[in-house]
C-alpha cells in the first residue's frame, strides 16, 4: 500500500547545519587533570561517532578569545583592534558542520554530544546562497560589459 | 551486465523508503522502545542498503533486511555509547525495557504503525505537539516542512517534538493500541489530529497554497491507513468527510482567489471520483448504525454532492440530518448551520426566526457567520436596511481577508 509515505523525506537528503558549541570556563577551571581527559575523550570519541555515520562535514576547535582579532569598518577605512567584540562569560569554543535530516535530527544528534555538559550549544541551518550569488554574478557581468 | 547498475538500486531503495519508511519506523520502535534510536537506526539501515545492495543483489524481502539491518546497527551504536558515556545506560535501560523485543522477532507487526499513531496523538501530549509528532513521525515530514505548513517557525516546531519525545519517555507512555474500553476516547484524540491537519489545508486562506493542500493530501493519506488498520464507523465518516469536502477544493476558490459559497461553485469543476467515493464511504459508515458526528457532517456534505445543481438539494433530508447531529453534539454553531437549512427548506422567515433566538442567547453574538446568515435572509426576505446593518455587522467582525471581501461586495450591492 501506498500508505502515508509517499511525502516522505527523501532517505539521502539531509541539510548542513552551523553547530556553535560554547564553553563556560568557570566550569574547567574546578575540573582535576582527570575530569578534563574524560570529558576530552568522551567528545572525541562522539566526533568521531560523527564522522563514521556521515553527520560530520567539518569543523575546529577554537583558541581563547585573547587571541583574537576583530576587525571593523569605521569612517571609511578597516580599523583593526586585538581581542574579541565582547566578552562574555560563555565563549565560543568550536564550531562544527553538521549534516542531518532535519532540524529535530540535528537536535538530538547535539544533545548527546558530551560537550553540552560544559556550555550551551547554538544550531543553525546553514543559509542557501546559491540564488543570490547566481544573481550577484549575473550583475557584475553586465557591469563589465563595454558600454555601447 | 550481471549486476544491477547503482542507479536502479537507488530508485528501488528510494521507492522501498516511501513506501514502507513508515512501517519500518514503527516496527522499530517497538522493537527498540526509543524515538530517536529507530530513526536513527533506520536511516543506518537504509544506508547500508544503499552500500551492500548494489554487490550483494537485492534481498528476498526488503523490509525484513532493513528491520533486522537497523536493529543490529541500534544494538551496536548503544553499545558503543555506553562505553564512554555512563549517563546513556538510561537508553540501554529503555531499550530493554520496552516490550519483550527478543520474543516478539523482527518482523513488522500489522498494527506497528498504529501503535505509532496512538502515541503520536496521546493525550497526554499538548494538542499542538500532537499533530507535529504525527507529521514527522508518521508522515515522515521534515521539521522545516512542517513548520512551513503551519506558517510557523522550525525551532517552534523542533521545540514542539522534542518537548513531546521527552514526555513519551519520562512519562513512559506505553507503545500500544489502547484497551477496548479506552479506545472510543483514544480514537476521538487521533481523529481530531487528522481532521485538525486537513482543516489547516484546506480551510485557511493566507501562505503557500501548495504546501497547504499538502496539508489536506497528508490527513487523507493518514485516513486511509487508519481506515485500512481500524475501519471503526467514525474512522470511515472521517474520511469520507474529507473526501467530500476535498472534492469541491477546485471550485471553492475563484480564478482572483476569492471564496466561492457552496450555491455559486461550480459544480463541474467537482472532483467526482473523490464525491463517489465518499459517498459510498458515507453510506457504509452510516449502515453500521454505531456512526458519530464525523459521519453526519460526511452525509450532509454526500447529500450536497449529490445534488446537481443548489435547487436540487434535498434540504428536508439535511434538515433532519442536523438535527440528529446536534442531539448528538450540541453546539450554537451547529445550530446555527441548521437554522440556515430550514430557511432554504421552510423559507427565510423560519431560519431568521431561529438565528434571532440564537443570538440572542448570547453565544454567538460576536460570531461573523451568525451575522452574515441573518443579513442574507434579511436580503431574501427584501428587508434591505435590515439587510445591510447585518452584513456591516459581521464585516466589523470579520478577521480572514476573502471573507472581509465577500461581505463588502454585498453591502455594496444593497446600497
Amino acid at each position: 500500500m501506498n500508505g502515508a509515505q509517499s511525502r516522505a523525506r527523501n532517505p539521502h537528503s539531509t541539510m548542513k547545519y552551523i553547530c556553535l558549541g560554547y564553553i563556560d570556563p568557570k566550569k574547567f577551571s574546578s575540573a582535576s587533570e582527570t575530569e578534563m581527559n574524560a570529558m576530552m575523550d568522551s567528545c572525541f570519541a562522539y566526533d568521531d561517532q560523527l564522522r563514521a555515520n556521515g553527520h560530520f562535514k567539518g569543523g575546529e576547535g577554537l583558541q581563547p578569545p585573547n587571541t583574537a582579532m576583530t576587525l571593523r569598518y569605521t569612517n571609511g577605512r578597516v580599523v583593526v583592534t586585538d581581542g574579541p567584540f565582547a566578552e562574555t562569560t560563555e565563549q565560543l569554543g568550536g564550531i562544527m558542520i553538521l549534516e542531518a535530516r532535519d532540524l529535530n535530527h540535528a537536535v538530538e544528534l547535539i544533545s548527546k554530544h558530551p560537550g553540552a555538559k560544559f556550555g550551551p550549544w547554538e544550531i543553525r541551518p546553514a543559509a542557501d546562497l546559491g540564488e543570490m550569488v547566481r544573481q550577484s554574478e549575473a550583475r557584475r557581468r553586465q557591469a563589465g560589459k563595454p558600454k555601447g | 551486465m550481471s549486476e544491477p547498475p547503482t542507479v536502479d538500486i537507488r530508485a528501488h531503495l528510494d521507492a522501498v523508503f516511501r513506501g514502507e519508511a513508515g512501517r519500518i519506523l514503527a516496527s522499530l520502535i517497538r522493537l527498540l522502545g526509543d524515538f530517536d534510536v529507530a530513526e536513527d537506526a533506520m536511516h543506518d539501515a537504509f544506508n547500508a542498503a544503499l552500500q551492500r545492495w548494489p554487490a550483494e543483489g537485492l534481498p528476498a524481502n526488503p523490509r525484513a533486511w532493513l528491520i533486522s539491518t537497523a536493529r543490529f546497527k541500534a544494538i551496536d551504536a548503544i553499545r558503543r555509547r555506553t562505553r564512554f558515556e555512563a549517563s546513556q545506560d538510561d537508553i540501554a535501560d529503555t531499550l530493554h525495557g520496552g516490550e519483550p523485543a527478543a520474543a516478539a522477532g523482527d518482523d513488522e507487526l500489522p498494527d506497528d504503525r498504529l501503535k505509532l499513531i496512538f502515541v503520536c496523538c496521546h493525550p497526554a501530549l499538548a494538542p499542538d505537539a500532537r499533530a507535529a509528532l504525527t507529521l514527522r513521525e508518521v508522515c515522515g515530514l521534515t521539521t522545516e516542512e512542517i513548520a512551513r505548513a503551519f506558517l510557523t517557525s522550525a525551532p517552534t516546531i523542533a521545540q514542539r517534538i522534542v518537548r513531546a519525545k521527552a514526555k513519551i519517555r519520562d512519562e513512559r507512555i506505553p507503545y500500544q493500541v489502547p484497551s477496548r474500553a479506552e479506545l472510543p476516547e483514544r480514537i476521538g484524540a487521533v481523529l481530531a489530529v487528522v481532521y485538525l491537519l486537513f482543516n489547516e489545508g484546506y480551510s485557511a486562506s493566507s501562505g503557500p497554497s501548495l504546501t497547504r493542500a499538502e496539508l489536506s493530501a497528508e490527513a487523507i493519506r493518514l485516513g486511509r491507513v487508519l481506515l485500512e488498520l481500524l475501519p471503526d464507523p467514525e474512522v470511515i465518516g472521517l474520511v469520507a468527510l474529507m473526501l467530500l469536502h476535498e472534492s469541491r477544493r477546485a471550485a471553492r476558490i475563484s480564478a482572483g482567489g476569492e471564496l466561492v459559497l457552496l450555491e455559486q461553485q461550480d459544480r463541474s469543476a467537482w472532483n467526482h471520483a473523490l464525491i463517489r467515493e465518499g459517498v459510498a464511504l458515507a453510506e457504509r459508515a452510516l449502515a453500521t448504525r454505531r456512526f458519530g458526528p464525523y459521519t453526519l457532517q460526511a452525509a450532509i456534505a454526500a447529500v450536497h454532492a449529490e445534488a446537481p445543481a443548489p435547487e436540487a438539494t434535498d434540504w428536508r433530508q439535511i434538515c433532519a440530518l442536523y438535527a440528529a447531529l446536534l442531539a448528538m453534539q450540541p453546539s450554537p454553531v451547529i445550530e446555527l448551520n441548521r437554522a440556515a437549512a430550514i430557511a432554504m427548506h421552510e423559507g427565510p422567515a423560519a431560519g431568521l426566526a431561529l438565528i434571532d433566538a440564537l443570538v440572542a442567547r448570547g453565544e454567538l453574538r460576536d460570531y461573523h457567520l451568525a451575522h452574515a446568515a441573518r443579513a442574507d435572509l434579511f436580503r431574501r426576505l427584501g428587508r434591505r436596511d435590515e439587510a445591510r446593518a447585518a452584513y456591516a455587522q459581521a464585516h466589523a467582525l470579520a478577521k480572514a481577508e476573502p471573507e472581509r471581501r465577500y461581505l463588502e461586495k454585498r453591502v455594496r450591492e444593497l446600497s
